[in-house]
């Protein structure tokens, strides 16, 4: 098909950045609700991928949008699905079901305020425990934290390399702000973008084993329709895919889904360290918040107080021997986020001492600004 | 002042073109003056009528990321209705400049501002389409601020706005320009 991705320089609405990734990044399958304040990727999906030879369609509602992406997925295609809060509650189920299927897929959730309908055109960034414990059961889950329109683009091509590589749902955990934000994006050329493929079977289809790793932790992903029998169920199952209901199948089969995610964290976790080296206050900041955070560094700096950010890219797998690594050297973390703690919790269970952890919080609905997490520092 | 204009605030109701103006002028910016630039747009769940704001924040170095992205203390207000001149005249510059649709706003006496009158959406109608007046609004922003250049401006409106209307919207631009030139030369207000 005759479609090109936008190479060039462009002043690019974030969720439209978003979706111009995901195609640069192969995706050729779409299925979705549109929710605000996510619509927009829906729509520039809609409109490009069919120059492309792709499939955009339009769902009943979002249990059926994450079942579709799956269908494809298994058919071939990179797939990819975006929503907000309310959709991505519905998701949930079977974001479980391509965690125990192993099946290479995008989700896109562009927060706003919550829970339920709560502020529908109005930031948050309360999802970020939803995206690793929504889901029932234990998994592992990637999950980007985009804080640029940039980064929209980046890592959701990013996001299809790891789903690929690891044959696993990864989350885009966007928000309001940045999916709405407008700014320069550079889209490279499209030989210049390296992209991940799936494993592919190196054995004829009767040696074949549907989950049966070789070498590593993932195993190669037989597509539907190349001679291959796959049998996939969400009941555990053993390496020909059938299900085995015993204690001892389950242990292998989800200690396996769980390492191969959790053995591999040097390889998928991403961060940024700003003024880290001789920081004596650390803030732990993500997504749009992470600018904010920027912004109150290059302030405090200006004042000669020796503040730093470790801006989380990836949220989860959650870096905790990075911060750990970082609270032997500061005299106290300071976390901001639009929610009531959730990374700062997290970041609690990194740290080995009582070093005291800051929250500056909001619920939704406003950012946080550089002057609240400057003022909560001085004030503490 | 021009050197230091850092916010840049659009406000009115939706369906005047804020958010337009403003994407033009970040575009502007961005891409043809190679300024980096954010920007961030709020309104309400209606499509026309609603209030509608739109912001620009320009970057302290031109190839620097803006850090926040969101207008605090705007430098400029651009306003075109009395609604938003209520909201968003606290928020603006101590000296700042106010750039308002003199048909739709009445701003307050003393305030602590450089007031610009500009009949943006009378002056669209004459010329043809009440739609062009936040082109209008931009012309005269160039004019009094110099923040972009008119070519730059003019490139945007090429790669912005549909193919039928950007000759009306540049000539808006130039209208624009002309009723900025006449309140200088008249003297600014306080």
């Amino acid at each position: 098909m005759a479609g090109k991705i936008l190479t060039g320089i462009h002043y690019m609405l974030g969720d439209h950045a978003c979706a111009e990734g995901a195609i640069a990044a192969g995706c050729r399958f779409f299925a979705g609700y549109p929710i605000t304040p996510a619509t927009e990727v829906a729509e520039w999906m809609s409109r490009r991928l069919p120059k492309f030879g792709g499939v955009y369609i339009q769902m009943e509602d979002e249990l059926a949008s994450m079942a579709a992406i799956i269908g494809a997925s298994c058919g071939g295609m990179k797939s990819m699905t975006s929503t907000s809060g309310p959709g991505m509650s519905l998701m949930m189920e079977n974001l479980g079901l391509a965690v125990m299927l192993e099946v290479p897929c995008v989700v896109v959730n562009v927060q706003r305020g919550a829970p339920s309908t709560g502020l529908p055109t109005l930031v948050g960034q309360g999802d970020v425990m939803q995206a690793k414990w929504g889901s029932h059961g234990d998994y592992e889950i990637i999950a980007y934290a985009p804080a640029s329109c940039q980064e929209m683009f980046d890592l959701t091509i990013e996001a299809f390399n790891m789903a690929e590589k690891y044959r696993t749902p990864v989350v885009i955990l966007s928000d309001e702000a940045v999916g709405h934000l407008r700014e320069k994006v550079v889209i490279p050329e499209e030989k210049a973008i390296s992209l991940i493929e799936r494993k592919k079977p190196d054995v004829p289809p009767e040696e074949y084993l549907a989950y049966k790793p070789n070498g590593d932790l993932v195993p190669p992903m037989a597509i539907a329709g190349e001679g291959y029998f796959v049998h996939m169920t969400g009941l555990t199952h053993d390496e020909r895919g059938y299900p085995v209901i015993t204690g001892e199948a389950h242990e292998k089969l989800v200690r396996r889904l769980l390492d191969k995610i959790q053995k591999n964290k040097h390889d998928i976790i991403k961060y940024e360290e700003i003024e880290t080296d001789d920081a004596d206050i650390l803030i732990v900041s993500y997504g749009i918040t992470a600018r904010s955070s920027l912004k109150a560094v290059q302030i405090l700096r200006k004042e000669g107080i020796k503040a730093g950010l470790l801006r989380l890219i990836t949220v989860w797998p959650f870096p905790y021997e990075k911060i750990e690594e970082l609270s032997r050297k500061v005299s106290k973390i300071v976390v901001a986020e639009i929610n009531s703690g959730q990374v700062r919790g997290e970041v609690l269970k990194a740290i080995k001492s009582d070093l005291p952890v800051i929250g500056v919080h909001k619920l939704g609905g406003d950012l946080i600004t550089p002057y609240e997490i400057i003022k909560k520092i001085k004030e503490e | 002042m021009e050197d230091k204009i850092k916010e840049i605030q659009f406000a009115g109701f939706g369906g005047q073109g804020i958010v337009l103006a403003s994407y033009l002028l970040g575009q502007a910016l961005t891409i043809f003056e190679k300024i980096n630039t954010s920007m961030t747009q709020s309104y309400g769940p209606e499509a026309r009528g609603g209030a509608c704001s739109s912001g620009i924040v320009i970057a302290d170095r031109p190839d620097e990321m803006v850090s926040y992205p969101k207008v605090t203390e705007p430098d400029v207000l651009v306003c075109m209705s009395q609604e938003a001149y209520s909201k968003y005249i606290k928020t603006l510059k101590k000296g700042g400049i106010l750039i308002y649709d003199s048909d739709l706003v009445t701003p307050e006496e003393n305030n602590d501002v450089e007031k610009y009158p500009i009949p943006a959406t009378r002056k669209a109608e004459e010329i043809g389409n009440k739609l062009v007046a936040n082109c209008i609004m931009l012309g005269a922003l160039q004019r009094i601020t110099n923040v972009c250049s008119m070519d730059a401006l003019k490139e945007s409106i090429k790669n912005g706005v549909k193919k039928d209307y950007v000759d009306i919207n540049l000539k808006a631009l130039e209208v624009g320009k002309e009723l900025a030139e006449q309140v200088l030369k008249a003297g600014v207000k306080r």
